[in-house]
């Protein structure tokens, strides 16, 4: 079927099924499904060390569905802490998560979308999957970007739960430096990927003020310092993109 | 505690402790989104702390790393972490590049300085 497409459509799929399949492709031609592997090897071999079962890591993979969390949810746990403790590390680590979908629904949602049809894609919101989506989806006709954005996250998702079972049964077997070069990953990819989405003043200052007051509360030893570091760094950025705003 | 209730204990713990506080967080944005216009202002805030709050989870994660990571010594882990950045600016800004030279970084350090 040919149908006459807007200019700013640089693809464009015949149904949904193709949609879907064209992320998957687009996941597994991107960096991120082979960070993720790693990350995922590292997060496997962590819970193995830690005494978890592969079952509960892997189920950790499907419904926590965030790198950091998950690191954090098991070695708080694995290091003693109560439930209540790991609930809100977690939790503040997760925050980035709410703007992240506020931002990616109204891309993904057109005139006839049903309101159902938006929450796997929410569900599926991640960095990685954020980053994709939000660069490759407005290049399509808005009624096959669901699908499309449910093929990366399932792409993403099927190359992350193959490495969270590898990476368990590797654990045992793994030298120290694989396992830390393997949990080095998080880190730097998500440093990289923020700063290449960081194209405004107030997005790059945010991430200098939280690199610089996340590390410098926790020694403080202050409670909550992640949030803190957050809501302080976050804030300030704002308030200087908005003096500068006011100058011009 | 009946044999069930401890099997399914850890189970309990990874929705009430990993998957609710994590989820809540995309059931709150997806409500938000419905009300928000793109371009607001409350949106650029909003957005200015979601950075600083991931900015500080990494740098805590090379600061406070866990597991093995902590077997590498600090200054080799902000050397790598520097370096990738670094790489990531030099070549074109690319991720890749960024993940691929603070990896080398990482590596070679950690096995010029052992602890």
């Amino acid at each position: 079927m040919v149908r006459a497409m807007p200019a700013s459509h640089t693809f464009d799929f015949p149904n949904g099924t193709a949609a879907y399949l064209g992320g998957l492709r687009a996941a597994a031609l991107s960096v991120f499904a082979y960070v993720l592997f790693g990350t995922y090897i590292g997060i496997g071999a962590l819970a193995y060390d830690f005494n978890f079962s592969l079952v509960w890591v892997t189920l950790s993979t499907l419904l926590v569905w965030a790198g950091p969390a998950q690191v954090i949810l098991i070695s708080t746990l694995g290091g003693g802490a109560q439930v209540v403790e790991a609930a809100i590390a977690v939790g503040l680590s997760g925050v980035r998560l709410m703007p992240m979908v506020v931002s990616l629904m109204p891309i993904l949602r057109g005139p006839k979308t049903r309101l159902h049809q938006l929450l796997l894609p929410a569900h599926f919101t991640a960095v990685s999957m954020w980053v994709e989506t939000m660069r490759l989806a407005p290049q399509m006709p808005v009624e096959r970007r669901i699908p499309f954005a449910n093929g990366i996250a399932t792409g993403y998702m099927i190359s992350a739960l193959i490495a969270t079972v590898a990476g368990y049964y590797l654990a045992a077997r793994l030298p120290v430096l694989f396992t830390a070069a393997l949990l080095f990953l998080t880190p730097i990819s998500f440093l990289v990927s923020i700063a290449r989405n960081s194209n405004f003043l107030v997005d790059r200052l945010a991430m200098v003020l939280g690199l610089v007051l996340g590390p410098v509360l926790a020694y403080r030893n202050i409670e909550l310092d992640v949030m803190w570091a957050g809501i302080g760094g976050g804030t300030l950025a704002y308030l200087i993109h908005r003096i500068r705003a006011g100058w011009q | 505690m009946s044999l069930t209730s401890s099997e399914l204990w850890p189970y309990l713990v990874l929705v009430l402790a990993g998957f609710l506080p994590n989820e809540v967080w995309r059931w709150l944005g997806f409500a938000l989104a419905r009300g928000v216009d793109e371009g607001s202002e409350i949106l650029v805030w909003v957005r200015a702390v979601a950075t600083s709050v991931l900015a500080a989870v990494i740098a805590k994660l090379i600061f406070f790393a866990p597991g093995a990571l902590a077997s590498v010594p600090l200054s080799v882990r902000l050397v790598a972490i520097v370096a990738g950045f670094a790489g990531f600016i030099v070549f074109r800004r690319s991720v890749f590049a960024g993940v691929a030279t603070g990896e080398a970084f990482l590596i070679v350090g950690a096995l010029i300085f052992p602890t």
